[in-house]
Formats: structure tokens, C-alpha cells, sequence
């Protein structure tokens, strides 16, 4: 069910505001792929961009090509609504729905878009959801209770088990790791590692030990100054990357002697 | 409390302490009931004069006694803390005066007769706010019905869908409407009802619509800030679920905001509720029960006030009964709130 993306030459606008220039990038089918780079490169916009999350911010668009598995992105017929089904996306700060139980939280992409399931069914996506997201022992007798009233690792999980209860083909993970403590990171971090087996997974992170314990690719971003667009620098295996990168400012910036 | 006026003398060689000479706690109302005896006799004993008096001289005396004892910044936090215990002491005088004199003098006129009957051939004694509760309560509904999804709606259009020059005026001519004066509000109702069935009309649905001109603002500006709340956290996760936008709305956003929407609404309704002189113009005034709001004139509580005050009837019991309708209107505001209260408690989203 994972699909591969093929970017290239795409440009990212805010406004007249060029953010992000001329990424071309391969994204593999059934891997983790990781962004890293400094605040403000860009990073988040390009993710955003994959799932056409992006242009929800007023003025902002976007040029060049995404082609997921043949299909144009940004092609004419394309609806961003079908497109976000397919691809899912997970936040830098968990955000349940506060309205609902852990368990509308977690069918809430089928109970939104009103698809009829049958209480059976609802109850085995919303098990599996939670078994996969490393969820459901600790939450399977309180499945009733508030979203909010978890912890935010917990909250975090429950909307990693939201993501991918639509059985997206493509999770996004924008830093879904930044706002957790060391034990919940590494919950989440074993979770990638199932996940990938079933989903293609891109991850954007400021933590290099987190790109290094779970991506097989790394992609490094960088801009040249403040004010001038993100540019994607140089991308690999992880390996590579973090051992021989072909770039000095990659290798300045893994080693902390950046800027 | 002679501890606390002891000088703490700082350890050889500290520059600052952080030790301070302070008044003791009872000082304040010590020094005000002092002040208040010399007002009194200063004032020979006038109830007013003395407060307003030992009032001043209190702020006075605080400040140089705080200023000796204590320090400058002290002496200025005692003093403003009397200047806005006054300024609150000053607001609360007419709403307690008003509850108070409601209260006492509409509370006697109570009674199942009251409630039950209406004034239809009603000349001294007896009679009672029947018609007039039932006015208000469906040209109100009616204002409801009408305000609260034209209200719903444009709040809705500005925050999710309003891009560029039109909400700007939106939101400018609604703050437009929030300022017209409700006289103004009847005299258009009644325009637009005269250009209708031509002059001298009375209809029910004419006072709803009036209202519903000085209601509607008040929702749309309650609405708008309560959905601006809702953080765009939450309209971004569903949207990453392929929710389309309208039923991001409709299913996470306006029940997120729920809570806050009623109790725009429900204050809304407390605000038009009382409003006289937009219904004295279209409704007048009558003194049967007239469940008819496309024909005739329907008595209103603020209204039926106003004429049992300024026409008391043969033998002035009208005075009484005019208490009796306000304390009634004051009661069903009271329950309004008491209602926005319980919605917001009961839809609140953070409720475990």
C-alpha cells in the first residue's frame, strides 16, 4: 500500500515570498526518509507541501512537480481533499479533537467524512489503530474518556493512531517528537520503526541522533542567509550522510560546528 | 502585632535589605473607621457626606502614615487600592439600588393571579403579566430564530472563508450595527412594515425583526471571537485526514466552540429582552393575550411597564403592577444568565 514520490524542481512561495527553492528529491516506497537542517530552511514547508497541507496558509503555493506514484500533485484534476486521505500527516504538537473520546479520536477520519461502519468494524480499526500506534494497553479501559486527558506522549501516539486509521499511503511527521520527553520519544521512535514496513514515512526532526536511529535516507536543508530561500543541499543513506557527506556545510552542521 | 513594626536592622556590611517596616493588617480598617467618625462629625452625620468624606480624608491619612512607616511605593499601593475600592463600591451603588427597589416593590404584587391572568377588562385592582410574558417570550423566540443563524453564519464566513475587502466591511458595518440605537431599530421594522401593509401597522413578526437588527450584531461579534478560540491546530489535523472544510467546520470547529457560541447567544437574548421603545413603536401596547404574531398588537413586559407606570388606572394600582413586570423581566434575565452559565459548563470541551 506505500507509495513512492518523485519531487523535482519545486519552488515554495508565501506570498512573493520565494521559501523554498528547486528541490528535487526521490522519497522511497516502505522507508523513513528524514529532514534535518536549521530553523527557518524550509523543512516544514516542503513536508507540508507533500500533502498539499501547505496551501491552507492564505497566499501560499507552490511550483514544479510531485509525482506519487504517476500521478500529478499539483496536476489539474487533482483534489487536495483525495489527497490528504492518501497522505497523512502527524504534528509537531499533539492535537487531539478535545471534543472527543480516545475512541472518536481515533475513527475520526472515517466519523468526519461520515463513512458508514458498523460498531464491529469501528471497534477493530479503532484496536488496531491503537495496537499499532503502541497505544492500546495503556489506554484500552478508559477508551471512553477525553483525548485531552492523556499525557502529551500519549496524546501524541493517539494521533499517530488517528493518522493512520485512514490507512493513508504516506505519513508526514512534522517533528513529532520535539514537544516529548526521552521515554515517550523512544515509544515513538519504536513505532516508526513497525510503521515503516507498511507506510512510506518522511519525518522532519531537529534531534540528529533521532534522523540517525530511524531513517535509511537523510536529506539535508539549508539556506545560504536569513531572507534567502531553503534549498535542499545534498540527500543519501543515512550512513552516508552522517559518516561522508559529499557537502561541507552537511558535515559542519552533524558536527555541530555550524554557523 | 508590635513585631512587625520592629526595625529590622540589616546585617553589617549589606547595602540593601530585603527587610521592611510594614503596617499591620488591621491598619487600613482601623484608619477608614477612624476616618469615617471624623466625616460624620465633620458632616453632621449625613449618610452620604460621611462615606465620600472619610472616604477622602482616609486616602490622605494612609498615604502619609504609609509613606512614615512603610515606603513611597507602599504609601501609592495603599492609595491606589483605595481609589479602585472606591470606583468599584461607586459602580455597585445603582445595581444594588435597582435590585433592591425592584425587588422590594414588585415582590408584594406576586401572586397566581398575576402570572395567570391577563389586564383584559382589568380597571383598578387585579390584573396581571400573562399577556405581556407571552409577548415577550415568542417575540424574543421569533428574534432568536431569525438572529441566530443569520448570526452563526456570518461569524462563520469571516473567520473560515473571509479573504480580502468584504469581511473588512462586514465586520466594520456590523460594529456599525452594534452602535445603532434600538428607537432606530423599531422606526426601520416599522418602515419596512408600513411600506408593507401601509400605516398604523402593529404586527408581532415587525418587533422579532427589530430585535433581530439589534440582536444580530451581538452574535456575530460573540461567535466570531469564539471560533477565532479554536486553535488552527485542530482544523489543520482534520484536514490531514481528508475532511473537506466544510465538515471541518460543522463537525470539529463549531462543536470546539460550542460552549462559547450559546452563551454569546443566550447573553444576546438578556440584551434585547428589555428593549421598550423598538416594540412600543411596532407592537404597542394591549390588554389581551394575542398569540397571533402576524395580526395585531401583542403586549411585551418592557412595554406593559411603561403604560402601567404612565397610566396607572383608576385607582393607581398600575405603579404596582409596573413593579411586578420588571421584577419579572429582572427574574427572567437572571435565569438567562444563570442558563449561559450552565451551557458553558455543560458543553465546555475540557470537561473529563
Amino acid at each position: 500500500m506505500a507509495k513512492s514520490i518523485d519531487v523535482s524542481d519545486l519552488n515554495i512561495y508565501y506570498g512573493d515570498f520565494l521559501a523554498v527553492e528547486g528541490v528535487t528529491i526521490p522519497i522511497a516506497a516502505k522507508s523513513v526518509t528524514a529532514f534535518i537542517g536549521p530553523s527557518g530552511c524550509g523543512k516544514s514547508s516542503f513536508l507540508r507541501s507533500l500533502n498539499r497541507m501547505h496551501e491552507v496558509i492564505p497566499g501560499a503555493r507552490v511550483e514544479g512537480k510531485i509525482i506519487i506514484d504517476g500521478n500529478d500533485l499539483y496536476g489539474a484534476g487533482t483534489d487536495p481533499v483525495a489527497v490528504r486521505r492518501e497522505i497523512g500527516m502527524v504534528f509537531q504538537r499533539p492535537n487531539p479533537f478535545p471534543t472527543m473520546s480516545i475512541y472518536e479520536n481515533v475513527i475520526a477520519g472515517m466519523r468526519l467524512n461520515a463513512k458508514r461502519m458498523k460498531k464491529s468494524e469501528a471497534d477493530d480499526a479503532v484496536e488496531k489503530s491503537l495496537r499499532s500506534a503502541n497505544l492500546w494497553a495503556e489506554v484500552e479501559d478508559r477508551l471512553r474518556r477525553p483525548g485531552s486527558s492523556l499525557s502529551g506522549g500519549q496524546q501524541q501516539r493517539l494521533c499517530i493512531a488517528r493518522a493512520i486509521a485512514v490507512e493513508p499511503q504516506v505519513l508526514l511527521m512534522d517533528e513529532p517528537c520535539s514537544a516529548l520527553d526521552p521515554i515517550s520519544t523512544s515509544a515513538i521512535e519504536d513505532l516508526i520503526h513497525d510503521l515503516q514496513h507498511d507506510y512510506t514515512i518522511v519525518i522532519v526532526t531537529h534531534n540528529m541522533q533521532q534522523a540517525a536511529r530511524v531513517s535509511e535516507t537523510t536529506a539535508f536543508f539549508n539556506l545560504s542567509a536569513v531572507g534567502e530561500p531553503g534549498r535542499l543541499v545534498e540527500y543519501g543513506s543515512t550512513t552516508k550522510i552522517f559518516s561522508n557527506p559529499d557537502n561541507e556545510s552537511t558535515e559542519a552542521y552533524i558536527s555541530g560546528r555550524f554557523g | 502585632m508590635a513585631s512587625t513594626l520592629e526595625t529590622q536592622q540589616p546585617p553589617a556590611g549589606a547595602a540593601r535589605s530585603i527587610h521592611q517596616r510594614t503596617l499591620p493588617r488591621y491598619a487600613p480598617a482601623a484608619v477608614f473607621g477612624g476616618c469615617l467618625v471624623i466625616g460624620a462629625v465633620l458632616t453632621g452625620f449625613g449618610l452620604i457626606g460621611t462615606v465620600v468624606l472619610g472616604t477622602v480624608i482616609y486616602l490622605v491619612v494612609i498615604y502619609v502614615l504609609s509613606r512614615t512607616v512603610e515606603s513611597s511605593r507602599k504609601a501609592a499601593d495603599r492609595v491606589v487600592t483605595g481609589l479602585v475600592t472606591s470606583a468599584f463600591v461607586i459602580a455597585l451603588v445603582p445595581l444594588v439600588s435597582v435590585i433592591y427597589t425592584v425587588f422590594s416593590r414588585g415582590l408584594p404584587v406576586l401572586s397566581a393571579t398575576f402570572f395567570t391572568s391577563s389586564m383584559r377588562n382589568v380597571v383598578g385592582e387585579g390584573g396581571g403579566v400573562f399577556h405581556a410574558i407571552w409577548g415577550t417570550v415568542y417575540i424574543t423566540g421569533m428574534a432568536l430564530v431569525i438572529s441566530v443563524p443569520i448570526g452563526i453564519l456570518t461569524a462563520i464566513y469571516l473567520v473560515e472563508y473571509g479573504r480580502g475587502w468584504l469581511p473588512r466591511q462586514i465586520r466594520f458595518l456590523v460594529d456599525v450595527m452594534t452602535g445603532i440605537p434600538s428607537i432606530v431599530a423599531g422606526l426601520f421594522a416599522y418602515a419596512l412594515f408600513v411600506l408593507i401593509f401601509g400605516p398604523g401597522i402593529r404586527i408581532g413578526i415587525g418587533g422579532a425583526i427589530a430585535l433581530s437588527v439589534l440582536m444580530i450584531p451581538v452574535v456575530v461579534r460573540s461567535t466570531e471571537e469564539m471560533l477565532k478560540l479554536v486553535p488552527n491546530e485542530l482544523r489543520e489535523a482534520a484536514y490531514a485526514l481528508g475532511v473537506p472544510k466544510w465538515r471541518t467546520i460543522v463537525k470539529v470547529v463549531l462543536p470546539t466552540a460550542l460552549a462559547g457560541i450559546a452563551t454569546g447567544v443566550t447573553l444576546s437574548i438578556a440584551r434585547v429582552i428589555g428593549e421598550t421603545a423598538p416594540l412600543l413603536i411596532i407592537l404597542g401596547i394591549t390588554d389581551s393575550a394575542n398569540f397571533d404574531p402576524f395580526s395585531g398588537r401583542i403586549a411585551t413586559l418592557p412595554v406593559f411597564t411603561y403604560y402601567e407606570y404612565i397610566q396607572p388606572g383608576v385607582d393607581g394600582s398600575g405603579e404596582g403592577r409596573a413593579f411586578g413586570g420588571a421584577l419579572v423581566l429582572v427574574l427572567i434575565v437572571l435565569v438567562l444568565n444563570a442558563v449561559a452559565r450552565l451551557i458553558s459548563y455543560l458543553f465546555s470541551p475540557t470537561k473529563a
